[in-house]
């Protein structure tokens, strides 16, 4: 059974111009254990799917339909105390900018036990032993010596691995990881994400990783998420996504990622931006800027359908008319 | 302090020669008197020099606090060296920035910034914002002419002159980043210094600027200092890579070779550490450590506490840029052949 | 992070406003514009200063009798209460005082000039302000220290304690002063404590774009840093200083009034709200309560709405401050 289901969920901001609708009919799933990316540039609604299901959306956003269920039961519905309780205990969060995610004021023990005291029953000396261990298996050095110390005495990447080890507390089945790893350098961005995906595995939790960088995504990931325009373009196993992309929208991401091993002269571009939110156009979304649009494209809005392809287990579900046309004739 | 080995080259463009620079960060006079705290003086840029030849590309890459932003920023005159100095064209950069000629100097060298929402005035139309350097440099006199540039220089950075009447907020950040750029042909300069340029961009957008700042150098045969830390970025636009460590610049070499065959180790960390999208299986070597904090650096070669090659020359002695088979490289475990 | 990034998309979407006829549909169809129109509270306060603003630019041709020509008045019709009462008439609508001033009338006058010196103080303040302020963070070093340090001593001293001793300085230097010095000193006094305010909110939001990568461009293009003062960074910096100043002129006219309460404010021969309250003060116990009240009232409504209009443009103006 899968770990977070989340289906057609929509989210919607009134504004002066009109409800605008930042997430239109998103559902995917999370299995337990495992690493799931969502990738997408800005604007395509990303970090709002990670607030939606940690119940951390801003007013005047709000889910307007569909259901997120965890482990069976619907979390979208909650009021406020119901979902301070799930949090923590069953979902856990991590933020881009490790600065402001720990209290200044506060050393990082007590910062730490408070969570793991909030959400289980253990008492002040287990707790310390247990926040101890967590310091620890996130890579702090002298964690005996460091619990007592504050947010400023960490370095940026160490303060990072303090929000792990945060969210980690109170044992959660799914960490929620909104651009863990892009305010920091990128030797320490290697080492982050190296142990997010050890720590999470190790103690059988599930991730959901969001960021705009594929090459995380790829080192990371079990499976990943195209997002385009609040809607998912593809989703399917890391590598077929990533060396095999189906939808035209992915396959032009990949081609302007500048690549470390290959020279090229020109990076492809996808001519045109994104959409926004209250121009996007009829029919699929992409398609002003596809080089393979057809008719059907501009009139519906292509559902996500599987594409098999010989050689693959879980075939990538794509969201494209040219993929529905292929798999309706048997053309693989 | 000239490159080691190169001659004095009359061809390239840009020669910066030990280049430093230190800020003073001290706490504020009273509280020093008070809390007798300790000068405190941090060395931003501590002794780099490299060339750039005319048309050609040179990439500086570091990490936080590495200095490349400062080093940017003392090529166009916004800061000047504590030591060292630029030349440009045969002639003494800061100098000139100092005399009445320098406007004559600045039209030459104009800049690139990262962040697109800052970079331009949110009170001034596009066209006052790309046509303030006609207007200050006295190029264009006549109203409908200084229109028409602007138009041209819109179109050139594959923008419609029609959008001269509109207003920062009304575009997107890769506009926002081709307007800066159209501001920055305005004076049509010779060099172009960039500071991440595309480090706020999403990639497909990143994708457009680069192919338009390309496009810009091979017509009209810029010379460029690109600055960033995506390394990916650096192998497609430069020709020349140069790695910088804490103020000093600890691998010097042309794309290929720096790219084929790192020498210094902080080099093959960094390459290491990049995730990659092909190869993801592949064995590393663990990244040990975090940069140190600027203000303390560690005695010795900076890279020392990180460096799995270290030894007692390196705990004490400072290592010199110095060319090895064609690349400069300052380590001294490549000089001592143990890498 | 979290939910923003939609909500700054969304925000961000500005209606091409080239094509739009005038000025006022193109200012109503802003988001301060529609802001405005969203707030009843912004639209009654708005009405309520205009009416006062229009009764004292015009008070001329609006007023019913000049309150202040000897010769109009009839000491017949003196302490008369306001029409609606038993003995009033309605050729003072609301009662005379004790010389057969027309209170609707001496309002009007009043008013004008409680507004002229409240927007006069005000405008003082803002030029020595903003301009002290915009010097102090761009130069910084010794030159912001030293203002900063003056704003935190101005600022020590309470307004009507350093507005009476200027007031009385004024006097006892220029014993036989006309009436235009005798403003003249009670505006500097107003404005005397006013410009901290200004100095101190300009300097932080100019040593914020100080830094900002636009005005590095203008350096690096070789601008003066002048030019670049006044040209780049003022216009930026003057979005905090419009709410400030519309709610000063609320507490100057106050000031104002307060000094001319207490007699070392206006000339007796330019009575202002604050005059009229203290004449009408006299009389309150004797039961022409009508005479103080009403010059009460208006100073209360004007300070009101000039402050509510305050509250909401810097609410309407802050979601755009991103």
């Amino acid at each position: 059974m899968s770990l977070l289901q989340v289906k057609n969920l929509v989210v919607e901001f009134p504004s002066r111009h009109g409800t605008l609708r930042a997430l239109d009919e998103i559902s995917f799933d999370i299995a337990p254990g495992e690493i799931l990316g969502v990738v997408g540039e800005s604007g395509a609604g990303k970090s709002l799917t990670g607030a939606s299901i940690i119940g951390l959306l801003e007013p005047p956003g709000r889910i307007a339909s569909g259901q997120i269920l965890l482990e069976g039961q619907r979390i979208d519905n909650l009021n406020n105390d119901q979902m301070r309780s799930i949090r923590g205990r069953k979902i856990g969060a991590i933020f881009q900018d490790p600065l402001t995610s720990l209290n200044p004021l506060y050393s990082v023990g007590k910062q730490l036990t408070e969570t793991i005291q909030a959400h289980l029953p253990v008492s002040d000396q287990e707790a310390r032993q247990r926040a101890i261990a967590l310091l620890q298996d996130t890579g702090i050095s002298a964690a005996a010596e460091r619990i007592d110390h504050y947010p400023h005495q960490f370095s940026g990447g160490m303060r990072q691995r303090v929000v792990i080890a945060l969210a980690l507390a109170a044992e959660p089945q799914l960490i929620v990881a909104d651009e863990p790893t892009t305010a920091l350098d990128v030797s320490i961005q290697a080492q982050i994400i190296s142990l997010l995906k050890n720590v999470c595995k190790k103690r059988g939790a599930a991730v959901m990783l969001i960021t705009h960088d594929m090459g995380v995504i790829a080192e990371t990931c079990d499976r990943v998420a195209v997002m385009y325009a609040g809607r998912i373009a593809e989703i399917g196993p890391v590598h077929q996504v990533i060396n095999h992309p189906e939808h035209p929208y992915t396959v032009g991401l990949m081609a302007s990622i500048p690549d470390m091993d290959v020279d090229r002269e020109r990076l492809n571009q996808i001519d045109g931006a994104m959409p926004r939110l209250n121009a996007i156009p009829k029919g699929c979304a992409f398609n002003p800027r596809c080089p393979q649009v057809f008719d059907r494209c501009l009139q519906e809005r292509p559902d996500l359908a599987a594409v098999s392809r010989s050689g693959q287990n879980t075939p990538t579900q794509v969201a494209c008319w040219l993929h529905h046309a292929n798999t309706l004739e048997g053309v693989s | 302090m000239s490159v080691p080995n190169s001659p004095q080259n009359s061809q390239a463009l840009v020669i910066a020669r030990d280049l430093a620079k230190t800020f003073d960060v001290s706490a504020p006079w009273l509280s020093r008197v008070i809390e007798r705290k300790p000068r405190q003086l941090l060395k931003a840029v501590d002794g780099v020099s490299f060339e750039i030849e005319r048309g050609k590309t040179l990439a500086l890459v570091g990490e936080s606090g590495c200095g490349k932003s400062t080093v940017a920023r003392l090529l166009v005159g916004l800061y000047e060296p504590t030591r060292g100095g630029l030349t440009f064209d045969g002639q003494d950069a800061h100098a000139a920035f100092k005399s009445s000629d320098a406007k004559a100097m600045r039209k030459r060298i104009q800049m690139i910034f990262q962040d697109p929402y800052a970079s331009l005035n949110p009170r001034w139309t596009v066209e006052a914002i790309v046509g303030e350097p006609l207007h200050e440099h006295g190029l264009i006199k006549d109203e409908q002419e200084l229109k028409d540039r602007v138009a041209e220089l819109l179109k050139s950075v594959g923008l419609s002159a029609l959008d001269m009447v509109k207003y920062p907020h009304q575009f997107s950040g890769g506009q926002r980043q081709r307007i800066s750029i159209a501001r920055a042909l305005a004076t049509a300069p010779e060099f172009l210094v960039c500071d991440e340029p595309t480090s706020a961009l999403d990639v497909s957008v990143q994708a457009q600027v680069l192919n338009i700042m390309k496009d810009l150098q091979r017509e009209r045969g810029l010379t460029y200092l690109f600055i960033s830390h995506n390394l990916a970025v650096v192998r497609h636009v430069s020709d020349k890579v140069g790695v910088m460590y804490l103020g000093q610049l600890v691998e010097l070499a042309d794309k290929h070779t720096l790219f084929d065959n790192p020498q210094h180790p902080y080099t093959r960390m960094l390459l290491d550490a990049i995730p990659k999208m092909k190869d993801t299986g592949r064995a590393r070597t663990p990244v040990q450590g975090e940069v140190p904090n600027p203000l303390n650096p560690p005695l010795g070669c900076s890279f020392n506490p990180r460096c799995p090659l270290a030894n007692e020359r390196c705990r004490n002695e400072r290592p010199v840029l110095k060319s090895f088979k064609g690349i400069n490289v300052a380590c001294h475990a490549v000089e001592e052949g143990r890498h | 992070m979290l939910a923003k990034p939609a909500v700054i998309e969304a925000n961000s979407l500005k209606k091409d406003l080239d094509g739009m006829s005038n000025p006022i549909s193109r200012w109503l169809s802003s988001d301060v514009g529609y802001s405005f129109r969203n707030s009843k509270t912004a639209m009654v306060a708005a009405f309520i200063a205009f009416v006062f603003i229009f009764c004292a630019l015009f008070a001329k041709w609006v007023a019913p009798y000049d309150p202040f020509d000897a010769a109009s008045l009839e000491l017949m019709d003196s302490l008369l209460p306001p029409a609606w009462s038993a003995d009033g008439s309605t050729k003072y609508l609301l009662g005379t005082d004790d010389q057969g001033r027309d209170i609707l009338s001496a309002l009007m006058y009043g008013t004008r000039i409680s507004l002229v010196v409240g927007m006069a103080s005000v405008m003082l303040s803002l030029v020595v302000g903003v301009s002290l302020g915009l010097i102090a963070g761009f130069r910084g070093g010794w030159l912001d220290a030293f203002l900063m340090r003056l704003c935190d001593v101005m600022l020590s001293f309470p307004a009507i304690l350093v507005a009476l001793l200027i007031a009385g300085v004024g006097r006892a230097v220029f014993p036989n002063a006309d009436e235009s010095l005798a403003f003249g000193v009670l505006i500097i006094s107003i404005s005397l404590t006013g410009w901290v305010q200004y100095a101190r909110t300009v300097r932080g939001t100019t040593l914020v774009e100080r830094n900002k990568e636009y005005v590095q461009a203008a350096r690096v293009t070789g601008v003066a840093p002048l030019r670049i003062m006044l040209r780049h960074v003022l216009p930026n910096v003057l979005g905090p200083v419009t709410v400030l100043a519309t709610i000063q002129v609320a507490s100057a006219i106050i000031t104002e009034a307060t000094l001319s309460f207490l007699g070392v404010g206006v000339p007796p021969t330019s009575p202002s709200l604050g005059t009229l309250i203290r004449i009408g003060n006299d009389f309150l116990f004797s039961g022409e309560w009508w005479i103080t009240i009403f010059p009460g009232l208006t100073l209360v409504l004007i300070a009101l709405s000039v402050n509510l209009l305050g509250d909401w443009l810097r609410d309407a103006l802050n979601p755009r401050l991103r």
